[in-house]
């Protein structure tokens, strides 16, 4: 499948893929990110419900400590 | 640029945190003109925070919120300042905030930052937020940056966490919280417009 990440294109082996799934395999390694799939905001609670497909616009950022 | 600066004077913006981010970003908005602030902290002014945050020594003691008030206004007499002495929740978020147009996210951990933004996503579909992410240590101005996700700006470097060997140190955090209290200006003075589809994955 074929999903769009930070505005770049990228392609992956397998049909679907978890929220978490895909932060592991970008290697996403802080524990907390702001992730949206089509512009609608996935709580972290859902992570493991929400499934990334072909053709899919997925944006993540990380949220590091400090203030 | 007399109505855009009008337009400042008209609008409400709160402020998440009295922290390094959350004074110092205060204090560039009321500089520019920003007519009203929401601020919100539990946390009391201590000798070490004197090293970033926008106090002074005098003020050790103080509750943040009530000595950013004082400050803000030794700056600007004409500013409304809201204060709020409180642990922000998504209860609190979304009714002390309710009337502003902005909420700049200055918190200190990234679990806090998580829950302004699914709050703020959920609940204030129309707002802006404005977060940090990202300021620790020195050096490496060029990473500093700003990334847009619909109505929700991020300004850091998205990388440098707070450690021992790499605390927060005043430039860098005063370096984000004027990017961030750029973007307000930015949003407010250009009348950006929420983006539209926003909401949260709820099947």
């Amino acid at each position: 499948m074929k999903i769009t990440l930070n505005n770049s294109e990228v392609s992956m082996a397998g049909e679907s893929f978890s929220v978490r799934e895909l932060l592991a395999l970008m290697k996403f390694t802080f524990p907390m990110i702001v992730v949206k799939i089509n512009s609608r905001l996935v709580r972290k609670e859902d992570y493991e419900r929400v499934f990334v497909g072909d053709g899919d616009n997925v944006e993540a950022i990380h949220l590091i400590s400090g203030g | 640029m007399k109505s855009k600066l009008q337009k400042l004077k008209g609008t409400c913006v709160g402020i998440a945190g009295c922290g390094g981010l959350g004074s110092n970003c205060a204090m560039a908005l009321a500089r520019a003109g920003v007519g009203r602030l929401v601020i919100a902290d539990f946390d009391v002014v201590s000798a070490e925070n004197l090293d970033r945050q926008y106090y002074f020594l005098d003020q050790v003691g103080q509750k943040k919120v009530l000595a950013l008030q004082d400050n803000l206004r030794r700056v600007n007499p004409a500013i409304e300042v809201e204060t709020h002495d409180l642990r922000l929740g998504p209860d609190e978020v979304q009714r002390i905030f309710k009337d502003c147009r902005v909420i700049v996210e200055a918190f200190d951990h990234a679990d806090m930052k998580l829950m302004i933004i699914e709050t703020a996503s959920e609940h204030f579909p129309d707002k802006f937020i404005v977060a940090g992410s990202g300021l620790a240590g020195y050096g490496n101005n060029n990473d500093l940056r700003t990334r847009r996700l619909g109505n929700l700006f991020i300004c850091g470097d998205e990388t440098s966490e707070v450690s021992e060997e790499l605390p927060p140190l005043a430039p860098r955090v005063a370096a984000v919280a004027a990017l961030q209290a750029n973007q307000v200006l930015e949003i407010v003075m250009d009348d950006l417009e929420p983006a539209s589809g926003e909401d949260v994955w709820d099947e």
